[in-house]
């Protein structure tokens, strides 16, 4: 469930369809995010499930699959 | 020899229309599009009246993402630049983007953005805050994205004067080219602040018409009973151009920019010096840069808002500068139609100026029924007139006491 969750708020952040958005691209180098997108995409994590993502932490999330994981296990505390 | 300057394409986002033709037929009917507020809920505020963009649409000009990261007030520049680009026949790509300006105001800025943000600040706290925040709400982003947009890499910014923005940003274009710092400039302003706390603000200053039973009838520069200007919103962006640059590559010439003319009141925050004796001198200086008398200019697209002051002392400054001449010269309120655009409005009536000139008609000020003892003037009163002007003037007064006048002058060989 977290997983169509987190890829449709990518798509719509970083507006592109939700088909783009697969586990195994890369926020920065296959979506294209700048800084300030990866700012306000964590927030919106954070907004959406209700959990912290430290700033050491974001820097190593790097594709969807990640931050699915990183989400689920945060979720499964 | 100082360079010649002219107007080589136009680009509209208004309440009136989004094509030049558009504008033009619809200001010169005298259609209003002043109405019941729709982007909110206004019926707390004693204001409920706007002229509102209600049709705009930019994604075939700007991405989805990229949108996102855009106030409204910068969507409609980078959408009226580009749209002035096209018009001009200018093709970018052979262009040395050096030589391109982007000079675009905006009396606010990104006043929805900053209620948005504010809203969340107070309700979720500072880590919530968007990290677009600042980038969507500063002025100058309309300038910095059109010229991203746009791939212009020469000066880039916009006068804040209230709402003088788009004139000062035109007459400061003007200079960009004749000094040869840019060989075209995208120049003009945009505005988007009918937002709460925007129309707020001018309700509790007592400055806007409170006529919201008759919305068509509100904005009504020079009349009797006149009580206040519309809000408006939208964005204006003429191409100014070198002339030999323009003359090369075949370019269709609206109108010869002759003249820049700026001064301060130094007076009042918001009420016009005794006398509009400010927006005299701004009148004056344009008619002297520009090098021409008093007498060869045959019409003037006033500021006339539709408050009891402005209209009044624009009309003082005028007889001030014009002696008798005032009362042969022709002087429209456009804004009778589009409402006030503040930080567009000269922008946009720069090309309605231009367009005076260019398609010999003059627009006329709607609404005009009682004639007011103290604004005595032609004001081509509610039907347009086909006249062969050979110089026109367009003022804007701002808030802070800033009055600007551009000249501008019909197309000729010489």
């Amino acid at each position: 469930m977290e997983i169509e969750r987190v890829r449709k708020l990518i798509a719509d952040q970083l507006g592109m369809e939700v088909e783009e958005v697969t586990l195994e691209k890369r926020l920065i180098d296959d979506l294209e995010a700048d800084s300030l997108d990866i700012v306000e995409l964590m927030m919106t994590f954070e907004e959406e499930f209700n959990v912290e993502i430290p700033d050491e932490e974001v820097e190593r999330l790097r594709t969807v699959g990640q931050v699915i994981e990183y989400i689920q296990a945060k979720l499964g505390e | 020899m100082t360079r010649r300057v002219v107007v080589t394409g136009l680009g509209l986002v208004t309440p009136v229309g989004q094509t030049v033709d558009t504008f033009w037929d619809n200001l010169l009917a005298g259609n209003s599009p002043i109405d019941t507020i729709t982007r909110f809920d206004a019926s707390a505020f004693s204001t409920r009246i706007a002229a509102e963009v209600r049709d705009f649409d930019p994604s075939d000009i700007i991405d989805r993402k990229d949108a996102r990261r855009m106030d409204r007030f910068t969507q409609f520049a980078v959408v009226a630049a580009v749209r002035a680009i096209q018009d001009s026949g200018i093709d970018l790509a052979q262009e040395d983007p050096e030589t391109i300006g982007v000079w675009i105001g905006s009396g606010i800025g990104g006043m929805e953005t900053m209620e948005a943000q504010a809203v969340i600040l107070r309700e979720k706290g500072p880590d919530r805050v968007s990290p677009f925040f600042v980038p969507m709400l500063i002025a100058n982003m309309a300038a910095g994205q059109t010229s991203i947009t746009l791939g212009a890499k020469g000066p880039c910014g916009g006068p804040v004067s209230a709402c003088a923005t788009g004139t000062d940003a035109i007459g400061h274009a003007f200079r960009l080219v004749q000094r040869g710092e840019a060989t075209i400039v995208v120049s003009g302003g945009t505005e988007a602040s009918i937002t709460p706390l925007g129309l707020a603000g001018f309700c509790s200053a007592k400055a806007m018409s409170t006529r919201n039973d008759e919305p068509k009838r509100a904005s009504r520069p020079f009349d009797l009973d006149r009580d206040g200007f519309v809000m408006g919103e939208g964005s204006g962006v003429l191409i100014l151009e070198e002339l030999e640059h323009a003359r090369t590559r075949g370019a269709r010439i609206y109108a010869e920019l002759v003249g820049y003319g700026a001064t301060a009141d130094a007076y009042h925050v918001v009420q016009p010096a005794p006398g509009g004796e400010g927006g005299a001198r701004a009148m004056a200086l344009a008619i002297r840069d520009a090098g021409v008398t008093p007498d060869e200019v045959g019409y003037i697209n006033a500021h006339g808002t539709s408050t009891p002051f402005n209209d009044k002392f624009e009309t003082m400054a005028i007889k001030q500068v014009f002696g008798d001449h005032a009362y042969r010269l022709a002087v429209s309120s456009t804004k009778s139609v589009t409402g006030h655009l503040m930080g567009a409005a000269g922008a946009i009536e720069g090309i309605a100026a231009a367009l005076a000139l260019h398609r010999g008609q003059l627009p006329p000020t709607i609404n005009y029924e009682n004639p007011d003892p103290e604004c005595d003037l032609d004001y081509v009163p509610n039907q347009a007139r086909s006249a062969r002007v050979k110089v026109a003037l367009s003022n804007s007064l701002g808030f802070g006491g800033h009055n600007a006048t551009i000249a501008l002058r019909a197309w000729e060989e010489r």
